[in-house]
């Protein structure tokens, strides 16, 4: 089958003009570097089926990173190869062409994001530079699908042709430069509101103020989208459900099978949070409580994404992020993890390095509480005070910056310096916003749901043969000796790291004092990471890493602990 | 009098032309393909506190590049 490869710098548009082409469902973003692995598809062109492919972004051929090194490997299999050029940025843009038409495969140009260059006053006239590069060159807008259908005819004008003897890089920066000279012509204009918008975002004085300004309302969107659909469709589809299964549980009768299945009954009714069933609390969890601010979460971060945000919110952060060991970008994945720490976990990817992205998992792992679990804290300590839940989350941030500047000493390895473009501010797509958002709500159910429910199936079987007692007693020198806890409170840690959330519940019945459930709260949220967060982590970091920043999560666990002991009991 | 200094020193709102790179092939290669090239303009438009990052602008498209980086471009102001 015929090989069509889709090429061109990061954040020109491949992937729309894949999903195009294909129909298929890729994702999309608004910053540089969103693809890393690559997209595979099919297509009829004549009667004939064959499969495209998007290629990772690439700046040039000569590949200087690993996302580079794909898009070399994937551009040797290519029979023919769409070269997709930012309209808006030609120069830069060319150099990849010309090298890819010094392969001497057959290229097509698709010259895209077309409208908005001629909505900033670049003029490029477009047949003669189609006759110096000697390839069809087609103006495409593929967010409108205009231009497309050409682009699919023209590709059968070329063919493949010897490879040529390759131009210095040299050479290749004087001939852009004369060939955009004569092509283009970028007519003067005054700076727009949406430039002086790109500029007070990115300078401190206004741009932090934005920036906190922006994290604060997505947060609040999330918050009233996800009540807002608990209140309205989550939990009125549990009430029906309910009558099932207390009858369910009134047939089965009181036994093992009850115990797993419902659980057990809080003043003789099932209680869909504290019962601890797997058709229960084991259900609604996850579909009821987490689910809701999931898809809320999903759809605010697209919608910061395809306006262009996130690069300039890096570029502030970044400040803080290096000397963390990681840069800017390493603010998605914290900021991601406060959602839920299995997508977080998945966010480390934005990061170069294996030294940035073992250091964010690491600290996303250790000090970034999951929605699910702030609500619990909330819930165990807000009636003591705000003053105990802002202790908590105090403490976290400390950990958070404490570990980053002593991981960034330790840990070896290479971290880069941020290098950027930051692209202009766009109208996110509606469509595309909800693709994006239906897409990684998929993804969630297929990653997180399997691993939560098997979490409460294996809690509910060691709950109930007495073996997390059992464990519970063995570590319980930890608890007492060294975090001042009673002995009783070991059980809800070790529950933690199947369930964080729960484990939490698990400790209101102690009867701690205030502070001692500071402690147990802070604790439990560092020393491990909830079992679908861990999954997922080995299998980014791989398991001999994963070993590594486990040690790092319990020692920080046992410090921690052990200095919030002495600190806040004075014993 | 045209003037040599690191892209650093520039003040901010400052324009200046791209002269040479200190530094090794690779590095030189990863600059020319962010657009920043001998013979461009150049405007400095932030610089992050705490050491952090700076913004350029160079035709028409901003870029955040780290302090070390922008301690070995060179730029020529006219001033
Ligand atoms: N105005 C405009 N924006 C586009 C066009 N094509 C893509 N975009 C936007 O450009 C950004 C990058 O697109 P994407 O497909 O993720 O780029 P990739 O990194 O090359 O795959 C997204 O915000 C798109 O919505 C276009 O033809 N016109
Ligand atoms: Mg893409």
């Amino acid at each position: 089958m015929k090989k069509i490869v889709l090429m061109g710098n990061p954040n020109v548009g491949k992937s729309v003009v894949f999903s195009r082409l294909t129909g298929a469902r890729v994702i999309s973003s608004n910053y540089p570097g969103s693809t890393v692995d690559f997209a595979k598809g099919r297509m009829h062109i004549r009667g004939h089926e064959a499969e495209i492919i998007d290629a990772p972004g690439t700046y040039s051929l000569q590949a200087s990173n690993k996302a580079e090194e794909v898009a070399a490997r994937v551009l040797d299999q290519a029979d023919l190869v769409i070269n997709v050029v930012d309209a808006t940025n030609l120069e830069r843009n060319l150099f990849l062409t010309l090298e890819l038409i010094e392969t001497g495969k057959p290229v097509v140009v698709a010259l895209n994001i077309w409208d908005e260059a001629v909505r900033s006053g670049i003029e490029i006239d477009y047949p003669a530079l189609e006759e110096e590069l000697g390839v069809p060159v087609i103006p495409v807008v593929a967010l409108s699908g205009e231009g497309i259908r050409e682009l699919v005819q023209r590709m059968d004008e070329v063919s493949s042709s010897p490879a040529r003897p390759p131009v210095s890089d040299e050479e290749k920066w004087i001939r852009i430069g004369s060939v955009t000279r004569e092509i283009q012509t970028i007519r003067h204009r005054h700076p727009t509101l949406r430039d002086r918008i790109s500029l007070a975002s990115i300078v401190p004085i206004t741009g932090v103020p934005i920036a906190i300004g922006v994290i604060l309302l997505a947060f609040f969107t999330v918050r009233i989208i996800g009540e807002t659909m608990i209140q309205f469709i989550f939990d009125p589809i549990f009430d029906l459900y309910l009558p099932f299964v207390t009858a369910l549980g009134n047939w089965l009768g009181p036994g093992i099978l009850q115990e797993v299945l419902i659980g057990r009954l809080i003043d003789g009714e099932i209680d869909y949070v504290q019962s601890l069933g797997i058709l229960t609390t084991g259900l609604y969890v996850p579909l009821g409580m987490v689910l809701p601010y999931i898809i809320s979460f999903y759809f605010t971060l697209s919608i910061l994404e395809d306006s262009g945000y996130l690069p300039r919110l890096a570029t502030l952060a970044d400040s803080v992020f290096h000397r963390l060991g990681m840069h800017g970008y390493g603010i998605v994945p914290l900021f991601l993890g406060m959602g839920c720490n299995v997508p977080g976990a998945l966010a480390t990817r934005c990061l170069d390095t294996r030294k940035q992205r073992f250091i964010s998992a690491t600290l996303l792992a250790i000090a970034v509480p999951c929605m699910a679990q702030l609500a619990m804290i909330f819930g165990v300590l807000g009636p003591f005070g705000l003053m105990y839940i802002l202790m908590v989350i105090a403490t976290l941030f400390i950990v958070y910056i404490a570990g980053g500047l002593v991981l960034a000493r330790f840990v070896k390895g290479e971290s880069y310096e941020i290098c950027l473009e930051i692209p202009p501010y766009r109208m996110p797509d509606p469509g595309i916003i909800a693709k994006k958002t239906w897409m990684r709500v998929r993804g969630f159910l297929g990653e997180a749901i399997p691993y939560l429910f098997a979490g409460i199936l294996l809690v509910n079987i060691l709950y109930a043969t007495g073996f997390l007692d059992w464990i519970g007693n063995l570590f319980a020198p930890v608890t007492a000796g060294l975090f001042g806890l009673p002995k009783e409170a070991t059980t809800a840690l070790l529950m933690g790291f199947l369930r964080k959330d729960l484990a939490v519940g698990m400790l209101i019945p102690l009867g701690m004092a205030p502070l001692q459930l500071v402690i147990a709260v802070t604790v439990l949220t560092i020393y491990f990471p909830c079992v679908a967060t861990f999954a997922v982590l080995v299998r980014e970091l791989g398991s001999i890493d994963m070993l590594k920043s486990t040690a790092v999560m319990v020692a920080t666990a046992l410090i921690v602990g052990t200095a919030m002991r002495v600190i806040l009991l004075g014993v | 009098m045209p003037m040599e200094v690191p892209l650093i020193s520039l003040a901010i709102n400052q324009t200046a032309i791209v002269r040479h790179f200190i530094g090794g092939q690779h590095f030189q290669h990863k600059l020319r393909m962010m657009g920043i090239r001998e013979g461009k303009v150049i405007k400095l438009l932030a610089l992050q506190p705490l050491m952090g990052p700076i913004v350029i602008e160079i035709d028409r498209r901003e870029l955040t590049i780290g302090r070390r980086m922008a301690n070995h471009i060179i730029v020529e102001t006219t001033r």
